[in-house]
């Protein structure tokens, strides 16, 4: 039986098309349902070490990654990532697969069992891994966008970083140089209120992050993080201003951790009724599905169709990752240099040789 | 806006003749230091209401209040230099790092600033900054580092690595109240094995700074070591005398900086061998200082040349055959003291 379609389509706006859309659409879903996977993969004890969520705050990651330039032959733009966006990951490129197999600490993930989380580097996708300790990331993706300066490309660099870590001297310093040069650095602040359990109010006496852009001399603008389109747009003039030789622009999303920091923080600082408060009136997928159809840009059918073909999708990567070996022990002494391994510890030489190592 | 949620009442600390672990024993010495001296306060990231992020300080906030247990934003450098700062006012602060690995944020305020304050006339800095360290629980790169000796080579610091409850507490309260600057690292590996746990003095004490301990007496090798390490140590002990009839003395540092060498040396005396068996890696490691300090002194009494055990020169990796790889275990020991026994 035919179901009833509309009989007029809204004009789609920011230059995207109905296929972009639906692309958007697939991520954020995909973003949301390998995290669900991950969890019930930790939950199994499969995923060594910890596990962050993203859940509620999925849209900004998708929706800013997506401004970029995505390339897979190292001249698009590069994104460094935090531990919550994993969704600007698979935007730029990561496949579902490769994140599993990290999380599994597989001998055959991009970091080869040594790193955890999406600490992830692929140069040719154009993303850079992050370290643990925040803001690092500032100074060096500052790095990467003087190179493009420095060559003339027409490349430019988006970086993350929460609430709490801009409190870091690196995040300052890092702004402050590429601010200096002028650098094609988008910076983006995710302002989800939380930083483990401490509230933005201990992080900043600032009313709110982006009062900050003026003091350093960049722009500034603030998006309502949950509304996917606003961060598409507000990304891409950030990006466009980039390109144009504008320098960099400080954004800041406004939204909302609904899981704890980790999955072992259960989240006792926070009211309940407040995250139930987000998750029924402002989940960034509801109301990007909501838009999609109320607007007669897709279809609920189209949605589920997606849908379906994720879940495929996961299972099979799941599959295939368990499927996977885990590291050789001796692989703990390479990539060390890039000259070969360092010495084996001596007593694992038989015989034990001290004159060995 | 966020709400932050009133905690419920939490219990005060470890019922009187209960066994604690060596988190809870470095909780109560905290607690005790707290109460003892009105100018001891905290600093760290979610130290407050979460209770820290081991919740090595959870109740403190109800007890102790928002002006004595402060919760930081992320800013290594920036806690650390006003901890300094509150010290030359006649405070006694303690950090908290989150993790001890980022204590690398801070290096410079606690390298040249902290650690030179009374030499340039400035006055001694009596501060403690502690945190979680050690390999071993999956962590990664970024949380599992000994870091003590980028600190080691430091004048004008002390350094503590305990193993035990009762030194733990001793030791923690010890720090606080030393005029000096001293870094406390608590390795998480050993914070709640519950086969540490121990029943501790009512009465106050300390564990004084510098001194180290005999973990377990023996004739036959002595084995160097500290923290995490002491107990398998203990454990390759208990092998090589079922099995070999050697009997293994084993030093436990306690403090690294000022190093207790008469105790090494003492001991070294009495076993003729020498193994110093430390989870930092290998190059740079205190066996190097040890071993060497060992020949200038003690060099006549050894029959062997003197051994390390140590992590291999790499980064902590993550997966788990990986990461049992890098750090030293229970074998390699056994192997080690194998070897020197022969010698
Ligand atoms: C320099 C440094 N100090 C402390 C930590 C421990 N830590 C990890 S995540 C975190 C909270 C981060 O909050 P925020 O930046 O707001 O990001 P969110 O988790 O909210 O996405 C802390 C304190 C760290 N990783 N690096």
């Amino acid at each position: 039986m035919a179901t009833k379609t509309k009989t007029r389509t809204a004009a789609i706006p920011h230059g995207l098309t109905r296929e972009q859309l639906l692309e958007m659409y697939r991520l954020v879903r995909l973003t949301r349902s390998l995290e669900e996977k991950l969890e019930v993969l930790f939950k199994q004890s499969k995923v060594v070490g910890g596990l962050f969520r993203s859940l509620g705050q999925e849209g900004e990651s998708v929706a800013s990654a997506f401004a970029l330039n995505r390339r897979d032959d190292g001249t698009g733009d590069m994104l460094s990532p935090l531990i919550r966006n994993l969704g600007s990951m698979l935007t730029i490129g990561s496949r579902p697969v490769e994140v599993v197999k990290q999380y599994m600490a597989k001998a055959d993930s991009l970091a080869r069992g040594k790193e955890l989380n999406i600490h992830i580097t692929d140069y040719q996708r154009g993303f850079i891994g992050q370290i643990s300790p925040l803001g690092d990331l500032i100074p060096v993706m500052a790095g990467v966008a003087l190179t493009f300066k420095q060559r003339g490309q027409d490349r430019v660099g988006m970086v993350y970083i929460g609430d709490g870590a801009t409190s870091t001297g690196a995040f300052h310093e890092g702004v402050n140089f590429a601010a200096v040069q002028r650098l094609p650095l988008v910076v983006i602040v995710e302002n989800n209120q939380w930083a483990y359990s401490t509230p933005s109010k201990f992080m900043t006496a600032a009313k709110q992050f982006i009062d900050k852009a003026p003091g350093y001399g960049v722009a500034g603008e603030q998006v309502d993080g949950n509304d996917m389109l606003a961060v598409y747009a507000a990304s891409k003039r950030a990006v466009d201003r980039a390109r144009a030789g504008e320098g960099v622009t400080l954004l800041e999303f406004m939204t909302y951790r609904r899981k704890g920091h980790a999955q072992h923080d259960a989240q006792t600082y926070v009211d309940p009724a407040e995250i139930e408060h987000w998750a029924s009136t402002n989940d960034p997928i509801d109301r990007y599905v909501k838009t999609l159809v109320d607007n007669g840009w897709a279809t609920a059918e189209e949605l589920t169709a997606i849908g379906a073909d994720i879940d495929r999708e996961l299972d099979e990567a799941v599959a295939e990752a368990e499927q996977s070996p885990l590291p050789e022990p001796e692989e703990a002494l390479t990539d060390v240099y890039g000259d070969g391994p360092v010495n084996a510890p001596w007593t694992r030489h038989t015989p034990p040789d001290p004159t060995l190592a | 806006m966020a709400t932050v949620l009133e905690k419920p009442e939490h219990l005060r600390l470890t019922e009187q003749g209960k066994p604690v672990t060596l988190l809870e024993a470095i909780r109560e010495g905290l607690w005790e230091e707290m109460e003892r001296d009105p100018s001891v306060f905290l600093m760290g990231e979610d130290i407050g209401a979460y209770g820290g992020a081991f919740k090595m300080t959870d109740g403190f906030l109800d007890a102790f209040g928002g002006l004595r247990v402060v919760d930081t934003p992320i800013s290594e450098i920036g806690f650390t230099g006003a901890a300094a700062g509150a010290a030359h006012m006649g405070m006694r602060p303690v950090c908290e790092m989150q993790f001890i690995d980022f204590i690398s944020c801070a290096y410079d305020m606690i390298t040249n600033y902290i650690a030179t304050s009374r030499y340039r006339g400035s006055g001694g800095v009596p501060m403690v900054i502690r945190g979680p360290s050690g390999g071993g629980v999956r962590g990664g790169p970024f949380h599992s580092q000994n870091p003590e000796m980028a600190f080691f080579h430091t004048p004008g610091l002390k350094i503590v690595y305990p193993s035990t409850p009762y030194d733990a507490k001793g030791l923690i309260k010890a720090a606080i109240r030393d005029n000096d600057p001293v870094l406390f690292f608590e390795h998480k590996w050993l914070y709640r094995r519950p086969q540490l746990r121990e029943v501790l003095p009512n009465e106050d004490y300390i564990v004084p700074l510098g001194k180290a301990r005999t973990h377990r007496e023996g004739r036959d090798i002595t084995i160097v070591t500290y923290a995490a390490m002491v107990h398998k140590c203990a454990e390759a002990a208990e092998i090589l005398e079922k099995e070999d009839g050697l009997s293994v003395e084993i030093i436990d540092l306690r403090t690294l900086l000022p190093l207790d060498e008469d105790a090494i040396i003492e001991s070294v005396k009495k076993t003729s061998r020498l193994l110093i068996v430390h989870e930092d890696t290998r190059t740079g490691g205190i066996a190097g200082e040890i071993a060497m300090r060992i020949n200038e002194k003690a060099w006549e009494w050894l029959d062997a040349p003197p051994l390390r055990v140590a992590a291999a020169d790499a980064p902590v990796p993550y997966s788990p055959p990986l990461e049992d790889y890098f750090l030293p275990q229970v074998d390699d020991v056994i192997k080690a003291a194998r070897h020197l026994a022969k010698y």
